[in-house]
């Protein structure tokens, strides 16, 4: 577990971090989320001891974090870097090298890896040759190729097709799988949603929510409802306690004072006709994300 | 890797092996640079034509062919420098010479002072008559003092190559770390190792790119000089160059922890120039000094102790036998002493700047960290 207290970074006189505290679990994937400035870099780059806090610790399984640990963390920068004059598979093997793995193990592992990402083809081009994608794909590689169990993604799916963010997320959920610790911030709501397990919303420098994305989701739930019938369902605007937001023949969706509000109206609705569908409708994430950066 | 692949944890690298994973790469990187190997093959051809040349001119004023009847042949015999063509007489020696087939002719002649005249076609042979006249007995009173203009060019040899190849090779350093830093790789290089293992193994390699350009220049120039027979010039710079070989890999170690240490303090390639400056004149100084002071023992002296100018300044020293032979090692004691100092310096230098992007990193915040 790695686990961030009271993190506290200040810039001259602006606080970028203001006791931001949150942890990444094993075999997760923690979402990280906030607008630009909001300090998911300066974080990240605390917890690789890129950069130093002026309050606060970071520890893994319980101890303080050591040079050795971050050693073996994989890391994607913000700001993209591998030698361009290098050929892509020859770099990621020299990365994987300066992690330990001796020469044919590394070269094994990187050409699966690239090969898994998609650059099979491009493994004796030079880095520069490849298109930005493609760039992106290979630091990509240069994080996971020694294994870690940390990994923190500054950005990963920033600069991929579509399909690329399908193969990046499915090697980033194998990953979790295996039990690696996956911190990722991200920008694409929409990919988040959908990936991660946990999620860390971060604005102003603080944390603004944190926990499981059900949780979250849960919590930031109101009593809104769908309903879809058959017939007119003009009648639900006449029921105490309900408030119709939208309406639509047989379709409304509606804000209920209170969970027997709720409940009556789908008594009714059944009363007067088939009832197709009726449910609590949770708020995406970019309205979740809305709400706590107020 | 696949869901199925084993796990394995990554094991610790040492700090020994990551140094050698840096420096091979710098090595390797460079020498599929076709710009430096190019330049290099160059350098190296250059220095051999210019061995050789010097070589084949100095033995060239030899053979002076001349033609003498038996008479005057038996008196030519002594003299050097003189190839003799015998001829029956004074009539086929004449035709030789007007045929062009020899400079030209020697015959005794009892009136002239040395008892011989030579005979040629329409040019006075000033080499030939000056090998036949007979000239005072010279007596030099400091026989083993060596011509200025040897001495000039010795003493522009070693610190010619010193400059170049500390200039070449510490620019190198100095664009790799910008590079490093410019291209952002450096935040996933020290993610991953120690970041003086980084300068180190940058410092390493480069050091061997810079000591192999040395030694094949050296090969070379032994082989010139070798081919054209100037063993006696090869026997006194012996011991010399092998001298100028151990402080240059010290003295080049030195420029190439300063070099790596100021390239770290920006983070543009066209900013370099502002902060490795003061080290590229650092560099450019025992040169310009050797050039004009090669003559002037209290410089040199002094310059053959100084750890920047010592491996130009002590060889030069130890060519002319000016040097006591404690003197390279006392020197040498100096030349280590500053180089860890100025490692330890530039490394504190490297890692407080490399992670500061943007403007230029003063010295002063880099030192302190």
């Amino acid at each position: 577990m790695l686990r961030l207290r009271g993190i506290v970074k200040t810039y001259g006189d602006r606080r970028a971090l203001d006791d931001v505290s949150f942890d990444v679990a094993p075999g997760r994937l923690t979402g990280f989320v906030g607008g630009n400035g909001a300090g998911k870099t300066t974080t990240m780059r605390i917890v690789l001891g890129l950069l130093t806090p002026d309050a606060g610790e970071v520890s893994l399984d319980g101890r303080a974090l050591t040079a050795a640990d971050r050693r073996d963390f994989g890391y994607m920068p913000e700001e993209r870097g591998l030698y361009p004059k290098m050929k892509v598979l020859e770099h990621i093997v020299y990365l994987a090298r300066l992690h330990g793995f001796p020469r044919d193990e590394a070269t094994a592992r990187a050409t699966a890896l690239l090969g898994r990402l998609g650059l099979g083809e491009r493994l004796r081009d030079n880095v520069e040759a490849l298109s930005l994608g493609n760039q992106q794909r290979a630091q990509i590689a240069a994080a996971l190729v020694h294994d870690p169990e940390v990994l923190i993604l500054d950005e990963p799916f920033s600069g991929l097709d579509p399909l690329a963010v399908d193969v990046v997320s499915g090697v980033l959920q194998e990953r979790a799988a295996q039990g690696a610790a996956v911190l990722f911030s991200s920008h694409q709501l929409d990919v988040v949603e959908r990936l991660c397990d946990d999620l860390v919303i971060i604005a102003g420098g603080t944390i603004r929510a944190n926990g499981s994305r059900d949780a979250l989701r849960a919590a930031h739930a109101g009593r809104r409802y769908e309903l879809v019938s058959a017939g007119d369902a003009g009648w639900v605007r006449e029921l105490p306690g309900i408030e119709v937001v939208r309406f639509d023949g047989g379709y409304a969706v509606f804000d209920a004072e209170s969970e027997e509000a709720a409940q009556r109206v789908l008594r009714r609705a059944v009363d007067q006709g088939d009832v197709a569908s009726f449910a609590p409708q949770h708020p995406s994430l970019a309205q979740i994300f809305k709400e706590v950066i107020q | 890797m696949s869901a199925t692949a084993p796990r394995r944890r990554s094991v610790e690298v040492s700090p020994t092996q990551a140094t050698w994973l840096v420096a091979e790469r710098e090595i390797g990187s460079k020498l599929r640079s076709r710009t430096f190997v190019v330049s290099s093959i160059l350098l190296v051809l250059i220095a051999l034509a210019a061995v050789l040349w010097g070589g084949f001119s100095a033995g060239r004023e030899e053979a002076i062919e001349v033609a003498a009847p038996a008479d005057a042949a038996a008196q030519l015999q002594e003299v050097p420098g003189v190839e003799v063509v015998d001829v029956a007489d004074r009539a086929a020696a004449e035709r030789l010479v007007r045929d062009g087939e020899v400079e030209a002719a020697v015959v005794v002649d009892p009136g002239s002072p040395v008892g011989l005249t030579i005979v040629a076609d329409s040019e006075v042979p000033a080499g030939l008559q000056q090998a036949l006249a007979v000239q005072p007995e010279v007596e030099l009173l400091d026989p083993d003092a060596m011509n200025p203009l040897i001495r000039y060019f010795v003493a522009f040899g070693f610190g010619i190559v010193f400059f170049m190849a500390a200039m070449t090779f510490g620019a190198t350093i100095a664009a790799s770390v910008v590079e490093e830093k410019q291209t952002r790789v450096v935040e996933i290089l020290i993610s991953a190792i120690p970041t003086r293992v980084l300068l180190a193994g940058k410092v390493l390699g480069n050091t061997a790119l810079a000591m192999g350009q040395i030694l094949s220049l050296v090969t070379v120039a032994v082989l010139g000089l070798v081919i054209t027979g100037q063993t006696e010039l090869l026997a006194g710079l012996g011991a010399p160059v092998v001298w100028f070989a151990v402080f240059f890999l010290f003295g080049f170690i030195l420029a190439a922890a300063l070099f790596a240490a100021t390239g770290a303090m920006v983070s543009r390639q066209e900013d370099i120039g502002s902060t490795t400056g003061p080290v590229t004149y650092l560099v450019m100084a025992p040169y310009l000094i050797v050039v004009f002071f090669n003559d002037n023992p209290v410089v040199m002296t002094v310059m053959s102790y100084v750890p920047f100018s010592a491996p130009v300044g002590m060889p030069v020293r130890l060519f002319f036998g000016e040097a006591q032979w404690w003197e390279p090692l006392l020197s040498l004691g100096i030349m280590l002493a500053t180089c860890a100092a100025v490692i330890a310096l530039g490394a504190r230098i490297y890692e407080n700047s490399l992670l500061r992007t943007g403007g230029r990193v003063r010295l002063r915040e880099a030192l302190a960290g």
